[in-house]
Order: structure tokens, then sequence, then C-alpha cells
């Protein structure tokens, strides 16, 4: 690995003075378990390291505040997979959360990460974004709230200004009830990289929220209405864009896997709306 | 360099390390615990699994400054300290089962299964492969490896099955 020099702020004002101060010659480090793979084979090259695990706004936790749940920018999937107040509200993400890498990697990585590295297959974005999670940021400004929808642009690009950091992600509480789901397919069992990433929230209100990943530049959200699913998989497979060159699976299979997974996911979710109806 | 503070398998230690080490590095290098192993260096095949303030990881994507002040176990903490022929009933079962064929990805494997056994105590079959999905073996020992840890969790280790 080349050599680099290593920042530990106390502070989110010391964390962000760093990042105006280092422009981009500094990279900022979380859990690591994308950064330091891509530090060792020279992708990234930058003279400073931001290491924001210490500043205290940062520390894991999860917390209802005003009919929302806050994710910290520290909580690794590990936390997320184990809460009990995420497995009651958001089991869709929980899902998600827990066939991220290993065990290893869950230790470790955090939610905060997987959204701003911005990969297509990150595996919790589809179930994000069908949750309506808002991205909490914090720069030289003021803080901003971003949409997860508009926070995602193309792979391995956000919305996050230069010298901005993600502190929290927030996802609203449902109002009335909801039935979620998520359907993943990957080349083997256990730790791999996923091929098609679905994930679906039905409102009992009748609205129908899909989003999908791995299958174009950026994870898709599409909205709908009960009774419109065959509509909106067929508006899934007409937005998405599968590399021609992948080596996880070929772009033909993806589209056909993405009908089927979406039908899965849209299954499970109306089942566990009805379950929760019981 | 940059100074550090760890306990490292229950003893405090204060090393200096390279920003751009990782711990792994200094784990084999520095300190010559050469129990835990370099393979993929990309997360992939868990050899260079240890435990970091309570949790597993994979030691090649830390860096040995991010455990300035924590906590690190190794595949060196398992056996008994005072006679390090006495081996945990873990490590008596991977021997016993035929799990360890190189050896090579065994300290990983123990690791994982050492933090499985502490979460679950009687995991089931799918929850010993789910557990170990972070552990590559080349020589394909998987069967006996979940055996011995089925065993072991059965309090039965060091009997053939």
């Amino acid at each position: 690995m080349r050599p680099f020099e290593y920042a530990r702020p106390e502070t989110l004002a010391q964390a962000i003075a760093l990042l105006e101060h280092e422009g981009g010659r500094a990279r900022v480090l979380a859990g690591g378990t994308d950064l330091v793979i891509r530090l060792r084979d020279g992708t990234y090259e930058p003279a400073v390291v931001i290491d924001i695990k210490r500043i205290p706004e940062l520390a894991p936790a999860i917390a209802e505040v005003d009919g929302l749940v806050r994710i910290s920018g520290g909580t690794v999937m590990t936390d997320v997979a184990d809460s009990a107040l995420m497995q009651r509200s958001f089991p869709a993400l929980v899902d998600a959360a827990r066939v991220v890498g290993s065990v290893q990697i869950r230790n470790r990585a955090t939610l905060a990460g997987n959204i701003c590295n911005a990969s297509p297959a990150a595996d919790t974005a589809p179930a994000l974004l069908v949750y309506d999670a808002t991205v909490v940021c914090f720069g030289p400004g003021e803080e901003r709230r971003i949409p997860l929808d508009d926070f995602f642009v193309r792979s391995g690009v956000t919305a996050l200004a230069p010298a901005e950091l993600v502190t929290a992600i927030e996802l609203p509480l449902p109002s009335g009830r909801l039935g979620a789901a998520f359907q993943r397919r990957t080349r083997r069992r256990g730790h791999d990289l996923a091929s098609v990433t679905v994930a679906v929230a039905i409102h009992d209100r009748g609205e129908v929220r899909l989003a999908f990943g791995s299958l174009g530049p950026r994870p898709l959200l599409l909205v709908g209405r009960v009774g419109d699913e065959a509509d909106l998989i067929a508006r899934a497979v007409a937005a998405a864009a599968p590399s021609p060159t992948s080596m996880r699976a070929g772009p033909e299979y993806r589209l056909a896997m993405l009908g089927v997974l979406a039908r899965r996911a849209l299954d499970a979710a109306s089942a566990s709306l009805r379950g929760a109806a019981a | 360099m940059i100074p550090i503070n760890l306990r490292l398998n229950g003893e405090l230690r204060a090393i200096s390390v390279e920003p751009h080490h990782t711990l792994l590095d200094v784990l084999r290098d520095d300190l010559d615990l050469t129990g835990t192993k370099e393979c993929c260096l990309v997360g992939e095949c868990g050899a260079c699994t240890v435990r970091l303030n309570g949790r597993i990881v994979d030691s090649c994507l830390v860096l040995a400054v991010e455990a300035d002040g924590g906590e690190v176990e190794t595949v060196e903490s398992l056996a008994d300290p005072s006679d390090r022929s006495a081996l945990s009933p873990l490590q008596q079962a991977f021997l016993s089962h035929g799990a360890v064929q190189c050896g090579f990805c065994i300290p990983g494997q123990l690791m994982a299964a050492d933090d499985l056994l502490r979460h679950v105590a009687h995991p089931t079959r799918p929850e010993i492969e789910e557990g170990l999905a972070g552990n590559l073996c080349r020589c394909g020992c998987y069967y006996q490896i979940i055996d011995a840890v089925e065993a072991t969790a059965a309090g039965a280790a060091g009997e053939q099955k």
C-alpha cells in the first residue's frame, strides 16, 4: 500500500475543516471494507485518510426520534441486523443488511458507507429506497437532507459535496401498515456480490414501491398502485440497463431474474401486509 | 510512525505503526503473531480473521492504527496461554474430525467458529454455514469443519462421528 497520512478528528467540525483543507487529496475512512481494498490496489492514492469513527455524532446508534428512525453514520450492518427496532419496522432492510458480505464484513461495513460508495450492487440501497430514506449530510454550510433517490447519481458518484460527510440516514416510521420484502440473486450461496437485488414495500393505502439494483448505473425506484403490479414489473424491466460485459451475469439473465424476483418480492410483501392485518 | 496502545490477547501493548500498515501486517511482521494468515487481501477468504473489540473482522481490511485503544484477540488466544499444547475443545474437535488438511485457512475458521459459538450456543448446520460463510477452505473440508463446530457445541469434542 502506498504511504498516506492518517487523521482522526474528534469533532465533526474538525473533520469538515480537514476535508475542506485537503480537497481531493483526502479519503474518508469509516468501516474500510471497500476503502482499504482500493488503497491497496492503487485505485485511490490519497495524501491523507480521515478516520471518522471517533466523532461522537457518528458513534453507532439507531434511535427513534419524532416519527422517524435515525441510523448514525458509524452504524454497521451487524447493528442494523440485530436491532429490535429495525426488525420490527424495517424488516426488508434487515434482510438486506444480513446478506452483505460475511460476518466479518458486516461487523465493519457501515450502512452509510454502503450508500456513499454508490455501488449499483449495494445490497441495502433498494430497501432504503422503498422505505423512503433520507441522507443527512453535514458540511461547511448547513446540514442538508437529501432524499436517497436524489443522492444516487451513477456508479460511485453521489450528490454529496466534496467537503461533506454523511452523518446519518433517516427512515420515516410508516404511518399505516406496510408489507415489505427483499430478494437477491447471487452466483452462489454465501459471500458474493448480487447479480440482482429487489425490494418492495406495499402500503395499506395502496401505494406500491419497488426498487432494484445491479441493473444499471444506479439503483432505481418505481412507484405504482396495488392492482398494477404487472405494469410495475414491466416498467422496471424497461428501465433496467444491465451491464453487457459484467462477469457476474449476462444482461438477458439479469432482466429475466428481475422479473422473477420482483414478482416474488411483490408476493412476499403482499403476504406480509396481510399477515400484519391479521 | 504513529504510537498506539492496544490490549493484545489480554496483554497491554504500546507499539508504533505506519498509517498504511494493516492490522494483519502488524500482527504478522511486527508482533510475530503468524497464526493469522495473509491470503486474498480483499476480505473474501477470512484467513486473516481476528477479533477486534469483541467482533470478528478481516484484519487485512483494518488499518493497524484503527486498533488504537482497542482489544485484539488472535488465534493464539484460543489455546491455554500457560500451556500452548493444551488446545481448546474447538481446536481439538477440528483435529479429531479431520477438518484440517493443509491447515492454512484453519486459524480464520477457528476464530469465526469460536465467535459463532459465543453468539449461538447450539447452532443449526445452516447457521454454522452462514457463520463461516466468510471463510474459504481450498481443501474443501467444509463438511468436516461444520461437523467439528457441531460437535463442539454438543460438548462432544474429540468423539468421532
